[in-house]
């Protein structure tokens, strides 16, 4: 009973107080709302990036031609001998007569031309498309495959796609790294504002102690406190995700640039993004004024 | 029964400086006692070891059976409850009106809000300032707000008063009513008290039991006297 009546005293002492010291309150909601809309946009950015590189990862595929001469119990062997390499996702068979009928329904010159080839003569050559589980293993997979006998070609775009995956992996490591950054950033940037406010409140808490406040009884409306601030922080970032997201996706129609970078469908992604920069706000205005507080909680 | 019992403290304090040497002392239950000596006898840091401002660098110190001296820093509160405190710059805080300084206290231990209200206006009442709970400190004279002080300090019905120059910024005739005021709650509530003053006059008037230190060191503990050095 008593926790509750402290709990709610608490909450409205903290209500009281953003509004009391109102001034000192906008700094650190500005201060907040400022480095939130920043980790906004760089987690943002961070998803897209991932999200494409996923994409493009997915159409990676080797693509392996057979020998000539090779006949089907060896292509079924090749087949099975494929299947057990561990990177191997799944893969498809075209035999060379498929290969021909399905070019010769492409274009009236194949097919002319292709009209004439008899089974046996047909130059082209049966082939493997292999998809792989992990794209940064694809260098080693296809030497595997090499390897196998009557494989004579094994092809995966090798410089373009090697230096993609190494892109892809930079691009990775430098977002991961700069949102963390930033929300270090953040918390320090709003530790110090908040430590500003409670600074001007020094007295206050002073004098709590002096009347034989516990500890959690003077912590707990500036924690809550700094979780108001926290929220109001984010109303401002979260809308410029919402509107800005949609109106930039509506924009490009979803792809940037070229078909190859497509944009995250805007719901429910938009959500995810507010919510994830609502707990930033709310852990990090909770962090800041119980940092700040606690400095003067000794004696 | 002694409330208040020291045995042989010494404070030092971090630059060196000496401020109380090995003192030894009781003080009975109900009594108003009045801690007396000049500049750096160090009153004030007597004052400061019995409500845990500051530790004493050796000795014992019990107020009402805690043991000063142990004490953590985040069980301080529990001594605090059991203390009212009164400062020479009354400490009151400006945004708040005279009625919610005094609340101030109440709600820092979770009382009900009617409980509040009943204490409350029964301390101001008691100090005789129950017509000005609207108003805010800055709006009333220094005898005034230090009678809120006081206010703040009973309220939650403390066994011992420690008032630290609770005289030291007012007139001869305002310091006299405030320690009317505190001698009427010594009387009526039975409250322990302890000022440390170096008022000659007041100490003179009241003849009650003093303690004089000079230097740091005990010199005279009389049940009844004067200021004399």
């Amino acid at each position: 009973m008593k926790f509750f009546r402290m709990l709610g005293r608490s909450i409205r002492d903290a209500f009281k107080s953003v509004f009391r010291n109102f001034s000192l309150s906008l700094a650190s909601i500005s201060c907040i709302t400022i480095t939130l809309i920043i980790v906004a946009i760089s987690i943002l950015i961070t998803f897209n990036v991932q999200n494409f590189t996923k994409e493009m990862e997915k159409d990676l595929t080797i693509v392996i031609f057979l020998d000539s001469n090779t006949t089907e119990e060896e292509v079924q062997d090749i087949k099975n001998k494929l299947e057990k390499i561990n990177n191997v996702e799944s893969l498809t068979y075209q035999s060379k007569t498929a290969i021909k009928e399905e070019m010769r329904k492409e274009s009236d010159i194949f097919n002319e031309v292709m009209s004439s080839w008899s089974d046996e003569d047909n130059p082209l050559k049966d082939t493997f498309q292999v998809k792989v589980k992990e794209v940064e293993k694809i260098k080693s997979t296809a030497e595997k495959i090499k390897r196998i006998d009557k494989v004579s070609t094994v092809k995966y775009g090798e410089g373009m796609v090697d230096n993609l995956i190494v892109a892809f992996e930079a691009a990775k490591k430098v977002s991961y790294g700069m949102v963390i950054a930033l929300i270090l950033v953040t918390v320090f940037l709003i530790i110090n504002t908040i430590k500003l406010t409670i600074f001007s409140r020094k007295r206050e808490i002073s004098i709590m102690r002096l009347v034989g406040a516990s500890n959690f009884t003077i912590k707990t409306p500036f924690i809550i406190e700094g979780m108001i601030l926290g929220i109001l922080g984010s109303i401002i970032p979260i809308l410029i995700i919402c509107f800005g997201y949609v109106a930039l996706y509506d924009y490009f129609d979803g792809y940037l640039y070229s078909q190859m970078i497509v944009l995250i469908k805007p719901e429910p992604f938009i959500y995810m993004i507010s919510g994830i920069v609502l707990v930033i706000g709310i852990i990090v205005g909770m962090i800041g004024s119980s940092t700040a507080v606690r400095k003067y909680l000794k004696v | 029964m002694d409330l208040i019992r020291v045995k042989n403290v010494n404070k030092q304090y971090k630059n060196g400086v000496t401020a109380i040497y090995d003192l030894t002392l009781n003080i009975k239950k109900g009594s108003f006692a009045f801690v007396i000596g000049g500049s750096g006898s160090g009153k004030s840091t007597f004052i400061k070891m019995l409500y845990r401002e500051e530790k004493p660098t050796s000795g014992e110190i019990i107020v009402g059976g805690i043991n000063v001296a142990k004490l953590r820093n985040n069980k301080v509160y529990k001594l605090r409850r059991k203390l009212g405190i009164v400062f020479q710059d009354y400490r009151l805080l400006p945004k708040l009106t005279v009625y919610e300084n005094v609340a101030f206290t109440m709600e820092a231990l979770g009382a009900k809000k009617q409980e509040t209200r009943k204490k409350v206006l029964r301390a101001l009442e008691l100090v005789g300032l129950k017509s000005k709970i609207h108003n805010y400190p800055d709006q009333l004279s220094g005898g005034e707000q230090q009678r809120v002080a006081i206010a703040r300090a009973i309220v939650n019905e403390p066994k011992i008063m420690l008032c630290d120059e609770p005289t030291g910024n007012l007139d001869p005739e305002r310091s006299m009513e405030i320690v009317k005021v505190l001698e009427e709650i010594n009387k009526t509530c039975g409250t322990t008290i302890l000022m440390a003053t170096h008022d000659k006059e007041i100490v003179n008037k009241m003849q009650k039991e003093v303690i004089l230190l000079k230097d740091g060191r005990l010199i005279k503990h009389l049940e009844k006297g004067g200021y004399e050095e």
